[in-house]
């Protein structure tokens, strides 16, 4: 357990447990008054939440070594299914390892803080290392596709949730309310309810499409819906947890809002080119990770970013 | 005692996390898996993991009951592979070479059957080569045939053979999708229930999509 946890961060945990307790009751209460509405997609994101609400709690609670373990972790599963979705060479079994090798490496770094080996490893060392090791090997067919895809997956499995970690190492300097912890609930809750407005905006107010070939599901008005109501939250929270100015706070609540919304449709364009989105139920097991982790593989990086050029 | 002890650390400390943490299996009609003896476990044979997951896959408590069905010229190559397999492992060795045995071969995998245990086969006969897959797919006919009350459980795993292949000892992490077909019993047609088996395995096949890997 970590003993330094700022008190706003505290509240904001326990107002978490709140809604997501009062999110419980509610699906509970309508599913004894209205037995014939359709609930299951709800039930099952009020799930989802839970899980992602308690895994974050969790290592934000936990001391530093254990937090980094934890994030190297969802890393090393984010790939892990990543590299079992996409077709693979079988003579590049050992080029996967290198890249699974470079989770640890990426973590260590940022547990040294170390932020210029941390923001050149995956894209420039990892990105270079992948097709010197592909040609040792030799097997020339295919060779572009999957030394493209797989630095691909390490970018989005390694590098950006990656960000995540260091946002968590942030010291108190660069954010005195909350320090790490403070920004990492900010993104991630923001990032989440962002998801969840943008959905039942979506529902309530919904008629253009935005993307029909990616996700036929997305609306304008669920996108505009979600912005403000992204930004509303943003507003309601960054004193407490972030050091940003009243505009930047918008520009933050903007900047997560859409992109959540690309990031979750990026993941969903991949999935429907591996045909994977296509056979009407996911596999179980398979769409866990990337799916929950789909809009803040692209907000963590532009957050971290954000943050780190204009406070560290 | 010793070596029971040394089995279940090998399955609890090495096996288990391995498999279940590290790899990660996903198993489709976990409930149709046999809860007791005697049972036939029929797979698809691809990686050395594959008798692995499936003892780790069944309740623990079988896996003092659970005997994979090995070839005897492979694990008891020499006397290391050979404790290790008899022991560790718990095989049943069985002669695959084609000459005629003096003795009924399948007669220690009977014997395990009527001890009320449960026997795992691959009817491919091994990792990779086809040619021997005939010989063994009857194998399991006939001890179904000879067992009718026994149910013969058919799987299909999937992701086994790309983290650990038959020509390499580095295992690299892949998602494993397992999936369990309704159980069998035993006719007097060998060659039609060899064939009603290989269907089975090949339709649970279906049920999962899975990426190219050439």
């Amino acid at each position: 357990m970590r003993t330094d946890l700022h008190g706003n961060v505290q509240i904001a945990l326990a107002v978490i447990l709140g809604v997501l307790v009062s999110a419980s009751l509610v699906t509970r209460l309508l599913g004894w008054l209205k037995p014939d509405m359709a609930l299951d997609e709800i039930r099952s994101r009020v799930r989802s939440w839970w899980i992602i609400a308690g895994l974050f709690g969790m290592a934000l609670v936990l001391e530093r070594g254990w937090a980094l373990f934890f994030f190297a972790w969802v890393s090393y599963l984010a790939l892990k299914e990543y590299l079992s979705l996409i077709p693979t060479r079988r003579a590049d079994r050992r080029v996967l390892l290198w890249a699974y090798m470079a989770i640890p490496l990426q973590y260590l770094w940022i547990g040294m803080e170390w932020y210029g080996m941390f923001v050149v490893f995956v894209p420039v060392f990892l990105f270079l290392a992948i097709p010197a090791r592909m040609v040792l090997i030799g097997d020339t067919k295919g060779f572009l596709r999957a030394a493209g895809t797989l630095h691909w997956g390490a970018m989005i499995t390694i590098f950006s949730i990656g960000h995540l970690a260091y946002l968590l190492v942030l010291p108190s300097t660069v954010n005195p309310n909350g320090a790490g912890p403070g920004l990492v609930l900010f993104l991630v809750v923001l990032t989440q309810l962002n998801d969840v407005s943008q959905f039942m905006w979506g529902k309530a107010v919904g008629r253009a499409r935005v993307m029909p070939t990616v996700s036929p599901n997305k609306t304008w008005g669920g996108l505009l819906g979600g912005m403000a109501t992204t930004v509303a939250l943003a507003l309601a929270c960054y004193r407490a947890l972030t050091p940003l100015a009243l505009h930047e706070a918008v520009a933050a609540g903007v900047m997560i809002s859409v992109f959540g919304f690309v990031g979750d449709v990026v993941i969903s364009a991949v999935k429907r080119d591996l045909g994977v989105k296509d056979c009407g139920a996911l596999l179980p097991g398979h769409g866990g990770i990337l799916d929950r982790l789909d809009s803040l593989t692209f907000t963590a990086p532009l957050f971290f970013h954000f943050v780190f050029y204009l406070y560290a | 005692m010793m070596t029971t002890l040394l089995r279940q650390a090998f399955f609890w400390l090495l096996v288990r996390p391995f498999l279940l943490v590290v790899v990660g299996m996903h198993v489709r009609h976990r409930e149709r898996l046999p809860s007791r003896g005697p049972a036939i476990l029929v797979a698809n044979h691809n990686s050395h993991l594959d008798t692995m997951a499936l003892m780790t896959l069944l309740p623990p408590r079988l896996l003092g009951i659970t005997h994979p069905v090995a070839a005897a010229d492979y694990f008891l190559a020499n006397r290391i592979r050979a404790w290790f397999a008899l022991k560790i492992i718990g095989i049943i060795p069985i002669e695959r070479t084609g000459r005629v045995a003096a003795r009924d071969p399948l007669a220690d995998v009977s014997r395990a059957l009527e001890r009320g245990e449960i026997v795992i086969v691959f009817p491919e006969g091994s990792r990779g080569e086809p040619e021997e897959l005939t010989t063994f797919k009857k194998g399991v006919a006939h001890l179904a045939k000879r067992h009718p009350d026994v149910p013969v459980v058919p799987v299909f795993m999937h992701g086994l053979g790309k983290s650990l292949p038959k020509d390499d000892w580095l295992p690299v992490p892949f998602f494993v999708d397992v999936f369990v077909g309704d159980a069998m019993h035993g006719s007097h047609d060998h060659n039609a229930f060899t064939k009603a088996m290989s269907e089975r395995v090949r339709a649970l096949a279906c049920e999962g999509k899975f990426p190219s890997w050439d």
